[in-house]
């Protein structure tokens, strides 16, 4: 234990020092407090909340930046430590190679962990200063907005690390990361709609899409924030009706998203040679 | 004595590349042993299967009598520097160290005495950044030292010292070995090593060619020791006749001994009047050229 908190300490002074914190925070402050404001000046009556526009727009925009901040972080963790140099010490001190991935997995979530609160909550903050009306309903949803981000951070961190172990060298890591990003923000849905629209209703029954849309985690966690009130005012609403996911299965549809490449990142880091 | 590792006809092969083939040697406590060899030799290797970052292909590595790959606590008691060791330049020479003596749960203490030490007290809040090589060495020193390791694995580290560095740098290791620690380098430069060095192991292509004391292994190289005579003026001419001796710049003489001759030689050299006498047995150097062409031979 007192293992893997070295280690996860390590990570998040090495991120404060080379300012990737400081990089990732104000990012997500500034963005969320654009669209806050931006997105706060047509609602007057239209009869959703604030926060409700808050939490769509900032889902949608999370569902493309924190995958991305992820990856970025955690695709170099191992390969571009082996590259460097430094990772042959590091395994030669009193070590288990599983306690290095979840050492490196705690620091980095705790990044953006920090970055998400910081960031998405300076916007709720400012948007609870400004004082809108029928503010105290939408605030679970903020809450669930933020913690399903950092979970959605959660998952591609993982999935980097699963790159970060496999792939020999450091380009060879950064291009598959950005192929899976690609895939999963963009490429997915698109297919998904494209089959939909092909198929008219006809064989893709409404268990195929639930199954379609949890083998992805950037839709898991979109249904997760746009299923709920909020859901009316996104495009997301009418897909959020056909799927009958409940919150419980899209948070365990995340965390296995999560759990599983982390365990395989480790897997392989253990039995590979250094 | 006993002893603290030891390499049991390990061989190690990374697909069709046999690395090591079938080496044995072990450490004994409070020794300095040399692990001398050409690039590609195995050495590295060697080292990383003490380490336990990996495992021989057949054989057995015991290390303080555990095997180092399958259990990490052995590693508490080990201290390693890597060949061309790198640190992340953006932390200081003290959080870097204080990082590494967490891992080895070791006082905390030991980090500004470990510093000074290597003579990186007053460069400690600087970044490793700005570190010259030579300094990333001695920061890379002052972290196998921490815990104050039983073994120590040092994998060419003299590489980057200047002269000064690299004699405080033997002298560290003197001080480590009296207290009982064993310690084994890796390293080109040989003549550095003679005098220092307990137990020499000389690996070439992956097998080990020679291993023992330098004594040991001149006795079984037989190289000649060269004696070398300035004679006094007008004794010139005694020597000359003498079979085997060769004039050298006009005013000396000299001889390639064998071991069984050498004593001899010295005697009749002690007959004449001569004005100075160097004995030179041969270089580690020299030894080692010696082994690597057997082994060519050998292999051949």
């Amino acid at each position: 234990m007192r293992t893997i908190l070295v280690i996860a300490r390590k990570e998040i002074q090495e991120g404060l020092r080379n300012r990737w914190v400081l990089a990732t925070t104000l990012l997500l402050a500034t963005l969320a407090l654009t669209l806050t404001f931006l997105g706060s000046a047509p609602t007057g009556n239209v009869g959703a909340s604030a926060l409700d526009v808050v939490v769509v727009s900032l889902s949608s925009l999370s569902v493309f930046l924190v995958p991305l901040i992820a990856l970025l972080i955690s695709h170099d963790a191992v390969v571009g430590e082996a590259e460097r140099g430094t990772l042959l010490l590091l395994l030669s001190y009193p070590l288990a190679r599983w306690q290095v991935i979840v050492g490196k997995f705690v620091g980095h979530l705790a990044i953006l962990a920090f970055a998400t609160l910081v960031g998405y909550g300076a916007a709720g903050l400012a948007l609870g200063l400004t004082g809108g009306s029928g503010l105290a309903a939408g605030w679970p949803a903020f809450a669930r907005l933020i913690g399903s981000s950092v979970l959605l951070g959660a998952v591609f961190v993982a999935v980097g690390y699963l790159v970060s172990v496999l792939a020999g060298e450091r380009g060879t890591a950064g291009g598959i990361a950005v192929g899976i990003w690609l895939v999963f923000v963009l490429v997915y849905d698109m297919a998904l709609l494209g089959l939909l629209v092909a198929d008219q209703g006809r064989t893709v029954t409404a268990g195929l899409l639930d199954a379609l849309l949890l083998l992805n985690p950037t839709d898991a966690y979109r249904l997760l924030n746009l299923g709920g009130g909020a859901g009316a005012i996104s495009g997301m609403g009418g897909m959020a009706e056909i799927a009958s996911l409940g919150a419980p299965a899209l948070l365990a549809a995340l965390l296995l998203w999560t759990a599983l490449p982390l365990a395989a990142a480790m897997l392989v880091f253990s039995r590979r040679e250094a | 004595m006993t002893h603290r590792i030891d390499i049991e006809a390990v061989s190690k092969s990374f697909g069709a590349v046999e690395a090591v083939r079938d080496v044995s040697f072990s450490l004994a406590e409070g020794e300095i042993v040399a692990l001398v060899g050409h690039n590609g030799a195995g050495k590295t290797t060697l080292i990383k299967l003490m380490l336990g970052l990996i495992r021989p292909t057949s054989g057995r590595v015991r290390v303080l009598g555990g095997d180092p790959a399958a259990d990490p606590a052995v590693r508490a008691r080990l201290g390693y520097l890597p060949e061309n060791v790198s640190f992340n330049p953006a932390l200081t020479g003290r959080e870097t160290l204080a990082f590494y003596a967490a891992l080895k749960r070791a006082p905390r203490a030991q980090i500004a005495e470990l510093l000074d030490r290597v003579g990186l007290s007053a460069a400690a809040d600087r970044r490793v950044r700005t570190y010259s090589k030579g300094m990333r060495q001695r920061l890379g020193l002052a972290q196998a030292l921490i815990g104050a390791p039983q073994v120590l694995l040092l994998d060419e580290p003299t590489t980057g010292l200047d002269p000064a560095l690299r004699r405080d740098f033997y002298g560290f290791l003197d001080d480590l070995r009296a207290g009982g620690a064993t310690i084994l380098l890796s390293s080109h430069a040989l003549s550095e090593l003679e005098g220092r060095a307990d137990h020499i192991v000389i690996m070439g292509q992956g097998v080990k060619i020679a291993d023992g004391t330098l004594d040991a292994l001149r006795g079984i190289a037989r190289l000649p020791t060269r004696i070398r005579v300035r004679l006094a003026e007008g004794e010139r001419q005694r020597l000359d006749g003498g079979a085997g001796w060769r004039p050298v710049n006009g005013h000396m003489l000299e001889i390639d001994a064998a071991p069984e001759d050498k004593v001899a030689l010295l005697r009749t050299a002690m007959g004449a009047e001569i004005a100075d006498l160097d004995v030179t047995p041969p270089t580690l150097d020299e030894l080692y050229a010696h082994f690597q062409d057997r082994q060519r031979e050998a292999g051949r």
